[in-house]
C-alpha cells in the first residue's frame, strides 16, 4: 500500500472539487435561511394553540424527523417531476428537499427558543398595544433567535455533512466531485481521504466558531 | 393516480404474482425481498450500536477523568480528540472512508464483509455522540458521588465501575434512545456501499417495477416501525432501571 499525493494540483482540485464544494456551499445556505424561515412558521403554527394549524405542523415536523434523510432525498426526487408538472434536476431538487427537511429541525429549535422567552414578554408587548404580528416580530423573535444562534449554527454544521447524502440523487457536490477525481486518476483511496480531511476542517473549524460565539452571546440577560 | 399495492406479491425475476404474496418454490417476491432488506437495516443499526455503545461510554468516561497526572490527562485528551474526530465527518464520508481506506490501510480487514464495515462506521461515527452525552451525564452527578466514592478507598476505575457509571448511564438513557433511533436512520446510508438494506431496495426495487411510490411508502413505514419500536424498547429498559428517588437530568449540569 503506497499512498501518492503527487496528482493533487489546483488544476485537479478546479477541476473536480471546486464546482462540488460551491454546490455543497450552496445547498447549506440556502438550506439554511430556507429551514429558518419555514421553521420558524411552523414553529409559529406550532405554539398557536389553534388546533388546525398545530395538528398539521405537528405532523409534518414528526414525519420528517422519524424518516432517513436519505429517503426523503429519494421521495422529493420521485415526486417533485409529477408535482411540478415536468423534470427537475438532481442539483434543484436536492436544494428543494433541505428547505422542506431542514424547517422541521430548525422548526423545534425556534419552538424552544421562543418557549424559552419568559412570558412576561409577551405581556409586556400586549400590554404595549401591540398586535400578535407586531409582538412575534418586535419583541418575541429577535430575542428567541439570539438565544438559539449557537443551536442554529450547529444544526447548519450538521447540514453541511448531511450534504453529502445528494450522492443518493447523484447531485454534484463535494464528496461527488472527489470521487469522480478519484475514479479518473485512479487514485479512490487518495480521494476519500482528501475528502475526509477537508470536512473535518470545515467542521472542526466552524464548530470552534460557534464556541467561541456561544460565550459572546450567553449572558443576554 | 391509481394505488398498486399488488407489486409486492411480483416475483423479481418474472410477471408471476404469488398468491400468498411471499415467495413459493424458490421464487422471491418483492415482499420477500423489502423483509430481508428490513432485516438488513436492523442487523446493522443493531451490531453498530453495539459497537458505539462499548466504545461510546468508554470514551465519554475518559473524558470525565479527574487531571490528576498524566496519564488521566492523556485518556482524557484521547477521549476528546475522539469525539470531535469522528463527530466532524460526514458519516456517508466514514463509510467511504472504511469500505475503500481502510481495508487497504490494514490488511487484516480485507476480507471483511461491506456489512461489518458499515456497523464499524456507524459504530464510530454514533460512538462520538454517546460519548458526548455521557460525558454530560457524569457531569450531571452530584460531586460528592465521586468524594464518597474516594473516601470508601475505591480506586479511580472501581469508583467508575461501581459508583458513577452505574448512575450516569440511567440519567443517559433518553439522549441514548434518541441515538438509537437515528442509528436506524443513519444506516440508510449503507445502500452507497451496496449493503442490502432498505434504502438500496428502495432504489433498485423502483427502477425495477417504476412503482416507486408503494415500494417507498413501504420502506418509510419500515423506518417509522423500526424507530418506534426501538422508542418503546429503551423507554422499558428506562423503567426497569429507575432508581427511586432519584431524578437528575443531564441537563442541570453539576453542583
Amino acid at each position: 500500500m503506497n499512498i501518492d499525493l503527487s496528482f493533487y494540483n489546483l488544476e485537479m482540485i478546479r477541476q473536480y472539487v471546486l464546482s462540488g464544494f460551491l454546490f455543497s456551499l450552496q445547498l447549506t445556505v440556502i438550506g439554511t435561511i430556507g429551514g429558518i424561515f419555514f421553521g420558524t412558521l411552523l414553529a409559529l403554527m406550532r405554539l398557536s394553540g389553534k388546533r388546525t394549524l398545530t395538528i398539521p405542523a405537528g405532523a409534518y415536523v414528526n414525519m420528517m424527523r422519524s424518516i432517513p434523510l436519505v429517503m426523503v432525498i429519494l421521495w422529493f426526487f420521485l415526486l417533485m417531476p409529477s408535482i411540478l408538472g415536468r423534470p427537475i434536476g438532481a442539483e434543484a431538487s436536492a436544494i428543494i428537499t433541505f428547505i422542506a427537511f431542514e424547517s422541521a429541525f430548525f422548526c423545534e429549535i425556534m419552538r424552544s427558543g421562543i418557549q424559552s422567552i419568559p412570558r412576561g414578554q409577551i405581556y409586556a408587548g400586549q400590554a404595549m398595544g401591540m398586535t400578535y404580528a407586531q409582538n412575534m416580530r418586535l419583541v418575541i423573535l429577535p430575542q428567541a433567535f439570539r438565544n438559539m444562534i449557537p443551536v442554529l449554527l450547529t444544526q447548519t454544521i450538521v447540514l453541511f455533512q448531511d450534504t453529502s447524502l445528494v450522492y443518493a440523487i447523484g447531485a454534484y457536490d463535494m464528496l461527488k466531485g472527489f470521487e469522480v477525481a478519484g475514479k479518473n486518476y485512479g487514485r479512490p483511496i487518495e480521494t476519500y481521504l482528501a475528502a475526509a480531511v477537508i470536512y473535518f476542517f470545515i467542521c472542526f473549524g466552524l464548530s470552534r466558531l460557534v464556541k467561541i460565539l456561544q460565550q459572546r452571546v450567553a449572558i443576554i440577560r | 393516480m391509481s394505488w398498486n399495492w399488488e407489486v409486492f406479491c411480483k416475483s423479481t425475476l418474472d410477471e408471476n404474482f404469488s398468491p400468498v404474496c411471499f415467495g413459493t418454490g424458490g421464487e422471491t417476491t418483492y415482499l420477500d425481498w423489502i423483509m430481508s432488506a428490513w432485516g438488513w437495516t436492523l442487523s446493522v443499526s443493531a451490531l453498530g450500536l453495539l459497537i458505539a455503545m462499548v466504545l461510546g461510554i468508554l470514551m465519554g468516561a475518559l473524558r470525565t477523568l479527574p487531571p490528576d497526572n498524566f496519564i488521566t490527562r492523556l485518556l482524557a485528551t484521547i477521549g476528546n480528540v475522539w469525539v470531535e474526530l469522528f463527530r466532524n465527518i460526514p458519516v456517508l464520508v466514514q463509510v467511504f472512508l472504511w469500505y475503500h481506506v481502510v481495508p487497504a490501510l490494514i490488511p487484516v480487514l480485507k476480507g471483511l464483509p461491506s456489512f461489518i464495515l458499515v456497523s464499524l462506521a456507524l459504530g464510530f461515527f454514533t460512538s462520538s455522540r454517546i460519548a458526548e452525552q455521557v460525558r454530560a451525564g457524569i457531569g450531571a452527578l452530584p460531586r460528592g458521588q465521586r468524594s464518597a466514592a474516594m473516601a470508601m478507598g475505591l480506586t479511580t476505575f472501581q469508583s467508575y465501575r461501581y459508583v458513577i457509571l452505574p448512575m450516569a448511564l440511567r440519567i443517559v438513557i433518553p439522549p441514548i434512545t434518541s441515538e438509537s433511533m437515528n442509528i436506524i436512520k443513519n444506516s440508510s446510508v449503507a445502500f452507497a456501499v451496496s449493503v442490502a438494506e432498505l434504502t438500496l431496495f428502495a432504489m433498485q426495487a423502483q427502477e425495477e417495477t417504476s412503482r416507486g411510490i408503494e415500494i417507498y411508502l413501504g420502506v418509510t413505514a419500515l423506518y417509522v416501525i423500526s424507530a418506534l419500536t426501538v422508542n418503546r424498547i429503551m423507554a422499558l429498559i428506562e423503567s426497569k432501571t429507575r432508581v427511586p428517588g432519584f431524578i437528575v437530568s443531564a441537563s442541570s449540569g453539576g453542583h
